[in-house]
C-alpha cells in the first residue's frame, strides 16, 4: 500500500499466486473515480462453491469493486481473472446482478421480457427471441416464485418483485459465478427467503456467488465466507475465522481518513501535470 | 403505387373539395418522413435523451453542408461525374450519397463530442450537449455564409423545409417521397434486426456490455442513424418539424401502451395520422379561423376561403394535439382513467359508509343521523345504486337494510372492528381513537386478509369497545 498503484499489467509469474480455481483473482487492484482512488491494491481470490459476502461501511467501494471486476468502472491498476482467464474470454460464465436502482422501470417491457436478456447472448445478433427462449425465461421466472407475474409491466412489481425478475434474469445467464449488488436491500420478507434459497441452490449445484451485503446480522446465516472492505480489503476467510468484532470494528471503525488524505493529494497532483 | 394514390386522393376529394394530387403527395411524403423520424425517435425517448433530437437537428447541419462542397468540389474538378442531363444542377443522388455521409459522420461525432465535453468539463450532460450543438450549428451556418457565393443553399428551406413544393406535376413519385421512403424503410430493417439489442443497450447498458454486446457503439450507431433521418427529412418537413416527428409521436405512443414493439407500431401510426390531420388542418383552418375577421381593414382584399397555413407546422401542432389527447385518455396512464377510478373509489366509500351507519342503527336500535347537511353527489348516487341493487328499502321516510343488505353490511362491520382490535393490541392508542384510522382501513380490508387479522387475533368475539364482531 505504501508504493501506491502498480504497472497496469503484472508479469506473468505474479499470476501463478492465484489459483486458477478461483471463480475471481483480483490482483493488486486499485480504482479510482476522477483519479482518485477508491479502492487500493485489493489481492482476493474467490472461493470456488461458497457464499460470500461482501460487507463494508457506505462509500467503501463494495459496488466499485463488481463493476471493475466486469470491466464496467475502468481498472488504475491491476488484474482480474475469472476461472483463470480475463473476463472478456469467459462472460458467459459471470452472472452479474445490478443495483435494482440502475434501471428505468418505467420501460415498456414486462418480466418475461426483462428475464428473456440473460439469454440474449445466447440467442446470438440478429435473431429473435423465439418462443423456445420465451418458455425457458418462464421456467426462470417459476424458480423465483414470479410466473404469475410475467405479464406485467415491470413498474407495477413490487421492490421484491423486481429484485426477484433480476435473480430470474441472472439465473437464465446459467453462470458459473454471480456478482450480485445488494439483492437484499429493499425487498419483503418472502422475497428476502427466495433469494436465500436460490443462493443455496446454487452452491449446491457448485457455483460461487460474491453478494455486496448490508446487514450484518444475517451474514453468518446466509453466507459461507466474507470479504471486509473499506477502501483496502480489511479481512478475508471463512465467516468463523473472519467475522469477528475486531475486524469488524477495523473495517466499520474510523473512515482510514489517512487513506482519503492521500487520494485527495493524488488528484491535486495530477490534476496539475 | 401510383393507382393507389389515386383512390387515395378520391377519398380525401371527398372530405375537402380541392383536394388534388399534389395533397395527396404531401400527405404520403410527409408520412414517410414522420414515421422514418418515430422509429429512432422512440429510443431516444425511451433513453431519456429527447434533447438529443433536438441537437442532432441542428448539429448535422456543418456536416451537410461539408459533404455538399466536398461533392461540388469533387464535380467541378471532374473526380466525379455530374448529371449528364443537367450539369449545373446543384442537388443530384451523388450530393444526396455525400449529405447522407456527411450527417452521419456528425451525428455520431456529436455523441462523441458530448460524452467528451461532459467527462473532461465535469459538467452534467444536458449542459456539454448545449456547448456541443450551439457550437456546431454556428459552424454550419458560418460555412453557408462563406460558401453563398459559390453555390446556392437556402438556410430557410434547411430550417422550415418546403413540403407544399414536394410534387412538381409530373406522373412520377416525387424525389422527397422516394428519400424518405427509402429512411422509413432503413429504419424498419435496423429496429427489425437489432431489436433485441436496441432494447437491452436502452434499458439496462451494464448488463449489455457484460454480455458483450457493445451498448456504447449501439449508441453512437443510433445516434448517427437519426442524424441521417433528420438529413431525409429535412428538405420535405423541414429543422423545426424533425424534431417534432421525433419526439412527440413517440411520447404519446409510450403512453399508450406497455409494450416495446407496440410502442414503435403506434408512434409510426401516429407519425403518419399527423400527416394527413396536419395538411387537412392546413387548408380548412386558417378560412375558418380568419372569417370573423373579415371585415377588419388590416384584411380587405385578403381571399378568406383560400387562405392555408403551413402544412408542417399544422403537423407539429396535430401532433401537440394527440399527446395531449393521449395524456387524458390513456388506458393506465390516462388522466380521466385515474379520475374514473378516484370517482368509483368514492361511490364504493360512499355505498359501504351508508351500509355501516345503517347496521349499527338496527344494532343499537337508535337512530343515528345518516348525514348532515348537504351530502355529496358521491353519496347521492351510492344511495340511489344501493336501492337499485335491493341491499337498502325507502320504508317510511326511513332507509332500512334489506336481508341482503345487512350480509353486505357485515363484511365491512367485521373489517373494521377486527382492525380496532388489532390496532387495540399492537399499538398503544386510546380507545377513542381507534374509530378514526378504522373507518378509513375497513374500506381495504379484502375477504383474505379479515381472515388473516382474526387468525393472529385468536378470532375474538367482541371489539375493544365490547361490541360484537360478526363472522363473514
Amino acid at each position: 500500500m505504501t508504493d501506491g498503484p502498480q504497472t497496469a499489467t503484472p508479469p506473468p509469474d505474479e499470476h501463478a499466486r492465484h489459483p486458477s480455481s478461483a471463480p475471481l483473482a483480483i490482483h493488486d487492484m486499485t480504482v479510482a473515480y476522477h483519479r482518485r482512488p477508491v479502492l487500493w491494491d485489493i489481492d482476493y481470490d474467490a472461493p470456488p462453491g461458497k457464499l460470500t459476502a461482501i460487507v463494508g461501511p457506505n462509500g467503501s467501494g463494495k459496488t466499485t469493486l463488481i463493476k471493475a471486476a466486469v470491466d464496467l468502472v475502468p481498472r488504475a491498476s491491476g488484474d482480474v481473472r475469472f476461472f483463470g482467464s480475463a473476463y472478456h474470454k469467459v462472460r458467459h460464465r459471470v452472472g452479474y446482478v445490478p443495483q435494482r436502482g440502475s434501471v428505468d422501470w418505467d420501460f415498456p417491457v414486462n418480466a418475461l421480457d426483462v428475464v428473456a436478456m440473460g439469454l440474449y447472448k445466447q440467442i446470438g445478433w440478429f435473431r429473435p427471441v423465439t418462443r423456445r427462449y420465451r418458455d425457458q425465461a418462464m421456467h426462470y421466472l417459476e424458480r423465483v416464485g414470479m410466473a404469475d407475474y410475467a405479464a406485467r409491466q415491470i413498474s407495477q412489481l413490487s421492490g421484491g418483485q423486481q429484485q426477484r425478475v433480476f435473480l430470474a434474469r441472472a439465473l437464465s445467464q446459467q453462470a458459473d459465478v454471480y456478482l450480485m449488488d445488494e439483492p437484499f436491500v429493499g425487498v419483503d420478507a418472502a422475497t428476502e427467503r427466495a433469494i436465500v434459497v436460490i443462493l443455496q441452490e446454487l452452491r449446491e449445484a457448485g457455483k460461487s456467488a460474491l453478494v455486496v451485503h448490508h446487514d450484518l446480522q444475517t451474514v453468518p446465516e446466509y453466507f459461507d465466507h466474507v470479504l471486509l472492505l473499506n477502501m483496502r480489503m480489511v479481512a478475508t476467510g471463512p465467516i468463523s475465522d473472519v467475522f469477528t468484532p475486531e475486524n469488524l470494528r477495523a473495517t466499520y471503525g474510523g473512515k482510514l481518513a489517512l487513506l482519503d488524505q492521500v487520494g485527495h493529494r493524488m488528484t491535486l497532483n495530477q490534476g496539475r501535470s | 403505387m401510383l393507382a393507389a394514390t389515386d383512390i387515395f386522393t378520391a377519398s380525401f376529394t371527398w372530405l375537402i373539395d380541392d383536394w388534388g394530387k399534389l395533397d395527396t403527395w404531401i400527405v404520403i411524403t410527409g408520412a414517410l418522413a414522420a414515421m422514418a423520424c418515430a422509429i429512432p425517435g422512440s429510443f431516444l425517448v425511451l433513453r431519456r435523451q429527447s434533447m438529443m433530437g433536438d441537437a442532432l437537428t441542428h448539429t448535422v447541419l456543418p456536416g451537410i453542408v461539408a459533404a455538399f462542397l466536398l461533392s461540388h468540389y469533387l464535380k467541378t474538378t471532374g473526380w466525379i461525374s455530374t448529371d449528364p442531363a443537367d450539369p449545373h444542377k446543384a442537388f443530384d443522388a451523388t450530393s444526396y450519397t455525400f449529405m447522407f455521409g456527411g450527417a452521419l459522420l456528425t451525428g455520431v461525432l456529436t455523441a462523441i463530442l458530448t460524452e467528451w465535453v461532459s467527462r473532461r468539463g465535469g459538467v452534467e450532460n444536458s449542459a456539454a450537449l448545449g456547448v456541443v450543438y450551439t457550437s456546431m450549428f454556428a459552424v454550419g451556418l458560418l460555412t453557408i455564409r462563406l460558401a453563398a457565393d459559390s453555390v446556392h443553399i437556402d438556410p430557410d428551406c434547411v430550417l422550415y423545409g418546403n413540403l407544399e413544393s414536394v410534387w412538381g406535376g409530373s406522373d412520377q413519385v416525387p424525389r422527397a417521397a422516394w428519400v424518405s421512403g427509402g429512411c422509413l424503410v432503413f429504419n424498419i430493417a435496423m429496429a427489425g434486426c437489432f431489436f433485441k439489442e436496441l432494447r437491452i443497450s436502452t434499458f439496462d447498458p451494464a448488463l449489455a456490455t457484460t454480455l458483450g454486446i457493445n451498448a456504447t457503439l449501439i449508441d453512437y450507431a443510433l445516434m448517427g442513424v437519426t442524424a441521417a433521418t433528420a438529413v431525409a427529412a429535412f428538405e420535405s418537413v423541414g429543422n423545426i418539424l424533425v424534431i417534432a416527428m421525433l419526439i412527440v409521436p413517440a411520447a404519446t405512443a409510450h403512453l399508450l401502451t406497455d409494450r416495446l414493439w407496440v410502442m414503435l407500431l403506434l408512434a409510426a401510426i401516429i407519425a403518419a395520422s399527423t400527416a394527413a390531420i396536419g395538411h387537412v388542418m392546413a387548408l380548412s383552418l386558417p378560412p375558418v379561423l380568419m372569417a370573423p375577421f373579415a371585415e377588419q381593414p388590416l384584411l380587405s382584399g385578403v381571399p378568406i376561403d383560400s387562405l392555408d397555413a403551413s402544412t408542417s407546422g399544422m403537423m407539429a401542432a396535430a401532433a401537440g394535439g394527440l399527446f395531449v389527447a393521449a395524456l387524458f385518455l390513456a388506458p393506465r396512464h390516462g388522466v380521466l382513467v385515474r379520475i374514473g377510478h378516484r370517482f368509483r373509489l368514492s361511490i364504493r366509500i360512499s355505498a359501504e359508509d351508508l351500509l355501516g351507519t345503517l347496521y349499527r342503527q338496527d344494532e343499537t336500535s337508535r337512530d343515528i343521523p345518516l348525514q348532515t347537511g348537504r351530502r355529496t353527489f358521491a353519496q347521492r348516487y351510492a344511495t340511489w345504486r344501493l336501492r337499485r341493487q335491493r341491499l337498502i328499502l325507502h320504508s317510511s321516510g326511513q332507509l332500512e337494510l334489506t336481508a341482503a343488505g345487512r350480509h353486505a353490511a357485515r363484511k365491512l362491520i367485521r373489517a373494521h372492528r377486527l382492525w380496532e382490535s388489532y390496532m387495540a393490541r399492537h399499538f398503544d392508542v386510546p380507545a377513542d381513537h381507534l374509530h378514526e384510522t378504522a373507518h378509513k382501513v375497513e374500506h381495504y380490508l379484502d375477504p383474505e386478509l379479515r381472515d388473516q387479522l382474526a387468525h393472529e387475533l385468536d378470532t375474538p368475539d367482541t371489539d375493544p369497545h365490547g361490541r360484537e364482531i360478526p363472522d363473514d
